[in-house]
């Protein structure tokens, strides 16, 4: 699935790994005859369509839920975006135009997702929006974005199968989160049977069909169970005990939510100890984020499929880190998704740049081929299909809630979110 | 789906779900007492059930926190203060609830549906406001969170025993509380006739609130509990708070027999379905069994001979 042939252009990236590490100051300082400056790009020319862009600034929304249920997943994407909008003002903004947001809360409620939305793009004329977390919001506001020709930063890894001219999806889709942790596992640790589990919605089903045919058809290896239970569903002793008798060398597990706690708290209290090497548990469900209710002693052995981890070991990372806990407070903790979000402002000033206009139409045309060469997760590269290139990585949970990163793909995971032969 | 397993394995792992039935028992039982209290005798429905758990889950967060700070020593300890301290917390806020809201509507049973819906809205907003969305972890003594290997295959979780015997005193005490103490008949004396129980003597205001504060208190309780088997997060009282009144409604309000009777049927048809089906389906059948049986019997399996 992967593929080496990535040019891996560093023309750009030492002024690139500057901007996103270096303090700003200093990299204005640097960088500034490379600033773009408003006069040479008159708001006339940039902005044909009516969106909120002045000679000084340009207007964005964020959309995510602060209050509601999923307010405990989405206020760390909030947060890397306010972050990464922070640092390209301080290095100059987009074309020379400061970057002004408008945050609207989707109250974890998906017609209010599809209102907001609707308000930010006809009212507000915003030239982009970070957000939506959950698939389901993200279904509420397509057609909205596609009516209006908006244009979406999207940071969950998901289900796939979708792809939209009016999306940009900065999070990996199925295959690129699935494929390679069932490999490694499979050569590695030689797992011959897997038991497959998740909350019943359709994330964790399209994740897991996936991983069954793969395991199956492609693996040549078995499949001894596969479980699903409600959103919410506090009470996992029975499919422990349906684990127990199944005896799988790998619980493959895509629980999500307040589920998770119960499930790994009573997991370790029905003596099924994860740091043994059989069954060992894979999941792509779990980032720094939701151990920190599940508790890293509760977890502790766990193996997780992700693409970013915070304990990644790059100067980038370093730097992004450590501005993220400047910003908003040391005790916080970063996940997979909260990275893929702070991609979401970058990406997008990459590709206004590139098109020289914020005119949807022109920034869509732009977008493929936009590259980081130095995100906080490494090189990534915008796609045909509005997927981003990247890695996948294999991290082992440990007790004081961080991940150690124990494999990494060597190649870029080409995305694939219509993948055949897994349907 | 029990080819190839020797009879002893069999009988391990029924035995093994035999007893993760009595686990989810023991978990009803303790989510509906407090609410079987409240609505079974004061005929209120406290939509707010959920987050006076969840605030005694975080009162147990915070008890962890001052115990790992300042008194390690008896880290291993704790949790038997912070149950009481989430009692007396969630039942003092109970006292003020009712004192400052739930008395002003007690004919109109339709309101205070309502207005504890806001109420738990309220609550779950100051929750996010002091401790953050996130769920917060609460460290759980090591020895709460080990299992006890019986044979080589059955391992019998502590916590789950732990909440089993917790579920049995906290019923033993409502009851002698309901039926061997003057507060218990004065608090029945009113559901079955709340002008004469007045006219008799009893300060019934009084008794309201104390049933109220009582049923809050035995929630928080509960909610320390399920810090060792759930999540604490501003939500996370959402989660419990179906289970409850299906625990209770199908019970027959007003019967605590009627509440351990319903938490015991509930629980080994799940258990016993969830075994042979996905947890998804189970849950299906579960409640439209209950649909049924109370379409049958709507006052529930157990009620009250009341003239009306």
């Amino acid at each position: 699935m992967s593929d080496s042939k990535i040019p891996t252009s560093l023309s750009s990236g030492v002024s690139r790994r500057a901007m996103l590490a270096g303090s700003a100051a200093l990299t204005a300082a640097l960088f500034a005859p490379k600033m773009l400056l408003a006069k040479d790009y008159p708001t006339a020319a940039v902005n044909t369509t009516g969106l909120a862009v002045t000679d000084d600034t340009v207007t964005v929304g964020i959309l995510h839920s602060v209050t509601g249920t999923m307010a405990i997943s989405e206020t760390g994407s909030v947060q890397a975006e306010k972050l990464a909008i922070e640092q390209i003002n301080a290095m100059g903004g987009v074309l020379g135009r400061k970057i002004e947001f408008i945050q609207e809360d989707g109250a974890s409620d998906w017609p209010t997702f599809a209102e907001k939305a609707k308000k930010l793009l006809v009212n507000d004329k915003v030239a982009s929006v970070m957000g939506c977390w959950t698939s389901a919001s993200r279904k509420a506001v397509l057609p909205v974005f596609e009516q209006y020709n908006g244009f979406l930063y999207y940071p969950t890894f998901y289900e796939g199968l979708e792809q939209s001219p009016n999306v940009i999806y900065t999070g990996q889709e199925a295959t690129q989160q699935i494929i390679a942790g069932l490999d490694w596992v499979a050569e590695t640790k030689g797992a011959e049977t897997f038991f497959l589990l998740g909350s019943d919605y359709i994330w964790p089903r399209t994740s897991n069909k996936i991983a069954r045919k793969h395991i199956e058809n492609f693996l040549g290896k078995k499949v001894v169970g596969e479980e699903y239970y409600p959103l919410g569903h506090t009470q996992f002793n029975s499919v422990i005990n349906k684990i127990r008798l199944r005896k799988p060398d790998v619980i493959y597990a895509i629980v999500v939510g307040g589920s998770n706690v119960a499930f790994y708290k009573q997991l370790k209290a029905a003596g099924i100890d994860m740091t043994k090497e059989k069954p060992l548990l894979l999941t792509i469900s779990v980032t720094e984020d939701e151990i920190r209710g599940i508790g890293g002693e509760n977890i502790e052995g766990a193996y997780a499929c992700m693409k970013y981890f915070q304990s990644l070991d790059n100067e980038n990372n370093l730097a992004f880190v450590k501005a993220f806990k400047e910003m908003w407070g040391s005790d916080i903790v970063i996940g997979d998704v909260t990275q893929a979000a702070y991609l979401g402002p970058w990406l997008w000033k990459a590709a206004v740049e590139k098109a020289g206009s914020f005119d949807v139409d022109k920034v869509r045309a732009a977008s493929p081929g936009i590259e980081l060469t130095s995100a906080p997760e490494g090189y990534v590269k915008v796609h045909e299909n509005h997927h981003l290139w990247s890695k996948t990585r294999v991290g082992l949970a440990k007790a004081d809630g961080q991940y150690e990163v124990v494999f990494e793909t060597p190649d870029l995971v080409e995305p694939d979110p219509f993948p055949k032969g897994y349907q | 789906m029990f080819d190839g397993y020797s009879s002893s394995e069999l009988v391990a792992i029924f035995a093994m779900q035999g007893f993760a039935g009595l686990i989810l028992f023991s978990v009803f039982v303790l989510m509906a007492l407090g609410l079987a209290i409240i609505f079974g005798q004061m005929g209120v429905i406290n939509m707010a059930h959920g987050e006076f758990m969840i605030l005694g889950a975080y009162v147990t967060y915070l008890t962890s926190i001052v115990f790992a700070d300042y008194a390690p020593a008896f880290f291993e300890i704790y949790f038997f203060i912070a149950m009481a301290l989430a009692f007396v917390v969630s039942g003092a806020l109970g006292l003020l609830v009712e004192w400052a809201m739930i008395r002003h509507l007690y004919r109109r049973p339709l309101d205070t549906l309502l207005a504890t819906w806001g109420l738990s809205l309220i609550l779950q907003q100051i929750f996010r406001s002091v401790f953050g969305a996130r769920e917060v972890g609460v460290t759980i003594p090591d020895w709460i969170m080990g299992s006890l290997p019986l044979t080589d295959f059955i391992e019998v979780p502590i916590n789950g025993v732990f909440v089993m015997v917790l579920a049995i005193s906290i019923s033993l005490a409502v009851y002698f509380m309901m039926f061997r103490s003057a507060w218990g008949m004065q608090v029945r004396a009113i559901n079955q006739n709340r002008v004469m129980a007045g006219a008799t003597g009893i300060n019934t205001e009084w008794t309201d609130r104390l049933t109220f504060g009582i049923g809050c208190g035995v929630a928080g309780v509960a909610g320390s509990a399920f810090t060792m088997i759930g999540s604490t997060g501003p939500t996370a009282g959402q989660l419990y708070i179906v289970d409850t009144f299906l625990v209770v409604v199908f019970g027959g309000a007003g019967s605590l027999v009627g509440t351990i009777a319903s938490a015991l049927s509930i629980s080994q048809a799940q258990s016993v379905l969830e075994f042979f089906l996905s947890g998804s389906m189970a849950k299906v059948l579960t409640l439209l069994t209950v649909v049924g049986i109370l379409m049958v019997r709507p006052q529930g399996l157990f009620a009250l001979k009341l003239r009306k």
